[in-house]
């Protein structure tokens, strides 16, 4: 890993917002005398990011997850605080910068909706300062990863959901970002195109050395792109570091179903001390902390017939649902 | 190389453009046919002979309100209409993170949209001829050309103008309701209803201190051989271009730190 390629100091985002009473009364009220207030979304926050990290970002909706990544990639301008990225002072959208970062908001586009995508990739190419040559080699290579091919040549409005996100996604990278934002890039997209999306990323990762930022309410993109993950509520930072380390917290305790010999077996394990979950005949679930759970294994192999053994991991959605659900969750 | 780039990038953008606006060629048929305004005011203008009254004949007045129907076609600009929806929908954010300034792409689309629109055009002009045959006229190449360019600085005050409005999406939203205030101004005081000459003459030199006069009345003026003052005409054009670019820039530069990327 490299060296800091994204580094945020004590960033603070607030927006003017107006409010409004339902009915007529509220408005007329609202007409003559608009109410507005400032409300802080990003109160405070600072981290840095390596280069070719994958980093997951997550959090409740509204919780300021998507002000993060705008602030990052300069289209929104901070209330306080610093980011440099790659050297750079965001928002002031310098070129070098601009040529070097990348964002893709599921449903958002930015393809030519009445042409086929084929059109837009060109003007993005020479909107970066490619010639055709290079730009027609960055499409197939970047088509052959995306397995794409005949729809480079349908009307966009004409592709499925997963044929256009993925001519996003070509459009997007064509100039090659080394910083990519992801805003939620798997949303309203079936399982395997899920799927596809994420092998893609990974293999940009790897082969680009490409320092990701996203952000998606699927657990999997999370699980299966990134190692580190901010946890972000209500605009504050409420974790940081490692995703195994944030499960283990979050979920300290494994269940394990043992399936005995006998029902004898069952009975004495019942009484051997572990926390006993429920049994029904010969099958027994107990529960066992994480960090002891090599040495517990050991004693039940050793001193009880056992015919078969499943170690159930709660599942990750259900782990991570905690930090999104319980605002004042303690990580 | 750096000129090359320019260049390719410009053609590109105008070539796709162009293409995407193809697919809209019925559109922009109909948006031709229903910019005949400046025909339904001759027909007032001739039926009523109010022009006698500012001593032009019928043909030299026909002639005016073709042009003013031509510069128009070649001049309309709706810049603040796609920006506001762009921007109220989030269409902007990924346009504000690429290395081009938005209003070129919208630019480009103008002048796609005038490409496509130019075919309609000579035929509503070819249709005006049958009905008006006294009033053909051949410009000399000069005057074409300059009219050409004028119609053409006409084009970029007013977008340069609207995209003024358009920057205020930044802080009111609906930026469009600004740009219906100022519409006003442009029909009655560009020449698309009537020469600025028929105005009285203390109304005409406060016109002339507007960039209004000259976003109609001085092209037309110019190619229907009018007699018009062409390099005063031109000049005021470049020094409106002078003054409202730097306030464009500014206010541009303000804005974006406003924006809050709503919609996306």
């Amino acid at each position: 890993m490299g060296q800091n390629i994204i580094d945020v100091r004590n960033l603070s985002k607030s927006f003017n917002i107006s409010s409004k009473e339902p009915g007529l009364k509220g408005t007329i009220k609202h007409f003559f005398r608009r109410e507005t207030k400032s409300l802080k979304v990003i109160k405070d926050i600072s981290f840095e990011i390596k280069e070719g990290e994958i980093v997951g970002f997550l959090g409740a909706n509204g919780a300021g997850k998507t002000t993060i990544l705008k602030m990052l990639c300069g289209l929104i301008y901070p209330s306080e605080g610093s980011i440099l990225v790659s050297g750079y002072l965001p928002f002031r959208r310098k070129e070098n910068f601009l040529k070097n970062i990348t964002l893709i908001m599921g449903q958002k586009q930015q393809l030519i909706w009445d042409l086929p995508p084929i059109e837009s990739f060109y003007l993005n190419a020479s909107i970066y300062d490619l010639d055709k040559f290079e730009a027609k080699k960055r499409i197939k290579k970047l088509s052959e990863m995306l397995e794409i091919d005949e729809e480079l040549f349908i009307p966009v409005r004409k592709l499925s959901l997963g044929q256009r996100m993925k001519s996003e996604l070509l459009a997007a990278l064509i100039h090659e970002p080394n910083i990519l934002f992801l805003d939620e890039p798997t949303l309203g997209l079936d399982i395997n195109a899920q799927r596809n999306l994420r092998k893609f990323l990974q293999k940009y990762n790897k082969e680009n050395n490409a320092t990701i930022c996203l952000t998606s309410h699927y657990m999997k993109d999370i699980t299966s792109l990134c190692k580190r993950v901010i946890c972000v509520q209500e605009g504050a930072i409420s974790y940081d570091g490692k995703l195994d380390l944030l499960l283990k917290k979050l979920s300290p305790v494994k269940e394990i179903l043992i399936v005995c010999r006998s029902e004898d077996d069952a009975i004495k394990l019942e009484n051997y001390g572990f926390t006993v979950k429920n049994k029904i005949k010969n099958e027994i679930t107990i529960k066992i902390e994480n960090n002891s759970i090599t040495s517990s294994l050991k004693t039940i192999l050793n001193n009880f017939d056992i015919e078969d053994l499943f170690i159930n991991e709660p599942p990750i959605d259900e782990i991570i649902g905690k930090v999104l659900i319980k605002k004042d969750y303690d990580i | 190389m750096i000129s090359n780039l320019i260049k390719r990038k410009i053609f590109t953008l105008l070539k796709v453009q162009y293409s995407n606006m193809l697919e809209y060629r019925v559109e922009i048929a109909l948006w031709a046919i229903s910019g005949i305004i400046p025909f339904f005011m001759l027909n007032i203008w001739t039926n009523n002979n109010l022009n006698e009254s500012i001593n032009i004949s019928d043909v030299m007045l026909s002639r005016y309100f073709l042009s003013a129907f031509f510069v128009r076609q070649f001049s309309v600009v709706w810049v603040v209409f796609s920006f506001e929806e762009d921007s109220l929908m989030g269409k902007v954010s990924p346009y504000l993170i690429q290395p081009l300034n938005p209003f070129f792409r919208y630019f480009a689309q103008h002048l796609a949209e005038q490409l496509t629109r130019f075919p309609f055009a000579l035929i509503i002009a070819f249709f005006f001829f049958i009905f008006n045959p006294e009033s053909i006229w051949i410009p000399n190449l000069g005057i074409l050309l300059l009219s050409i360019v004028s119609t053409f600085l006409s084009f970029l005050i007013q977008f340069l103008i609207q995209s003024i409005v358009a920057c205020l999406c930044f802080w009111t939203e609906k930026a469009s309701s600004i740009e219906r205030l100022l519409f006003i101004p442009t029909l009655f005081l560009s020449g698309l209803l009537a020469p600025v000459v028929s105005f009285p003459a203390y109304v005409k030199s406060w016109i002339y201190l507007t960039p209004f006069p000259y976003l109609i009345d001085f092209p037309a003026n110019l190619l229907s051989g009018n007699e018009t003052n062409i390099s005063g005409g031109l000049s005021m054009q470049i020094l409106w271009i002078f003054l409202i670019f730097p306030l464009f820039k500014k206010i541009w530069s303000e804005g974006t730190k406003k924006y809050t990327a709503m919609g996306s």
